[in-house]
């Protein structure tokens, strides 16, 4: 029979780790995807992965089972992807002076017709993940978060650790800095 | 160039490619090999703790026996040890002549 959560986390906690691993095999996929969507390189995204099952496995204690434990670990997955963000912040300074064709071809098409371009395209996918490289930590989570996943700020405040009003100067803050970038990538492309 | 458009068309291609979910091969056995309490035995480990043991009993036999020899001095009744160590090699050969 298969056992439960609570009872997977209580025998976790009385010495047994074995039964530790049905969780990893359950929510490991919701933890690479998220990794995913702050790291590009696969050996990061296990590192990432891997740091938040430890550290899981070391916190579990501190679970009171009042939320489900997926929600105390997305809050585990999403703390450690701002932490490797802040110690990864190597693409920030680049210039756009290398975008491949396919992305200055969607881009032309945008200035030329804004409305008919396609955002499922491959380089609309590589043009959003230059300038999300290119956004501060707190800016790239808050983006992420609010904007491409749809989360609501006390989500993100729940997420991330932050005040609710935190969370909003961070929006505003990431929006500005955002069109900040998206403007010096027009003026390196067009001028 | 519409950057508020742009923004919001770049915005709608993230949320078009939603990021894959899947999972490295063994990733769990990996985990749960990492998990502290859980790390198997590692051979080499028990290696070098046998060697480590061994070595430190070899260490106490040889120094009882040189304090032995140290405090009993007349047990080699007054012969040079290479003269004993000459006797014990060359016995076969002197066995030897004695038979002839």
């Amino acid at each position: 029979m298969e056992r439960s959560e609570a009872e997977l986390i209580a025998a976790v906690l009385q010495g047994d780790a074995a039964s530790f691993e049905p969780l990893v095999q359950k929510y490991s996929p919701r933890v690479f995807a998220t990794a995913r969507r702050y790291a590009r390189r696969e050996s990061e995204i296990e590192d990432i992965a891997q740091e938040v099952w430890l550290k899981a496995f070391e916190k579990l204690k501190s679970f009171r089972g009042e939320a489900p434990f997926e929600h105390w670990l997305m809050r585990m997955t999403v703390r450690t992807c701002y932490d490797f963000l802040r110690g990864h912040q190597r693409n920030r300074e680049s210039s756009f002076s290398d975008l491949s064709e396919s992305e200055t071809d969607w881009l032309q098409k945008f200035v030329a017709a804004p409305e008919s371009v396609n955002e499922k395209a491959d380089a609309a996918k590589l043009l959003i993940e230059r300038v999300l490289e290119k956004l501060s930590p707190p800016a790239r989570l808050v983006i992420t978060l609010l904007e491409i996943e749809d989360r609501s700020v006390k989500e993100i405040a729940e997420l991330t650790g932050w005040s609710v009003p935190l969370v909003k100067v961070r929006a505003f803050r990431a929006r500005a800095e955002m069109r900040k970038i998206l403007s010096k990538m027009a003026k390196e492309q067009y001028l | 160039m519409n950057v508020t458009e742009l923004q919001r068309k770049l915005i709608a291609a993230a949320r078009a490619n939603a990021p894959d979910d899947r999972v490295p091969y063994a990733f769990e056995k990996r985990i749960i090999a990492r998990l502290p309490g859980m790390n198997a035995t590692d051979n080499a480990a028990l290696w070098v703790r046998g060697l480590w043991q061994a070595a430190v009993s070899c260490v106490v036999v040889a120094m009882l026996c040189g304090a032995w020899a140290f405090f009993n001095p007349g047990s080699n009744s007054g012969e040079d040890l290479s003269q004993n160590l000459e006797t014990t090699l060359l016995a076969a050969v002197d066995q030897g002549d004695q038979a002839q």
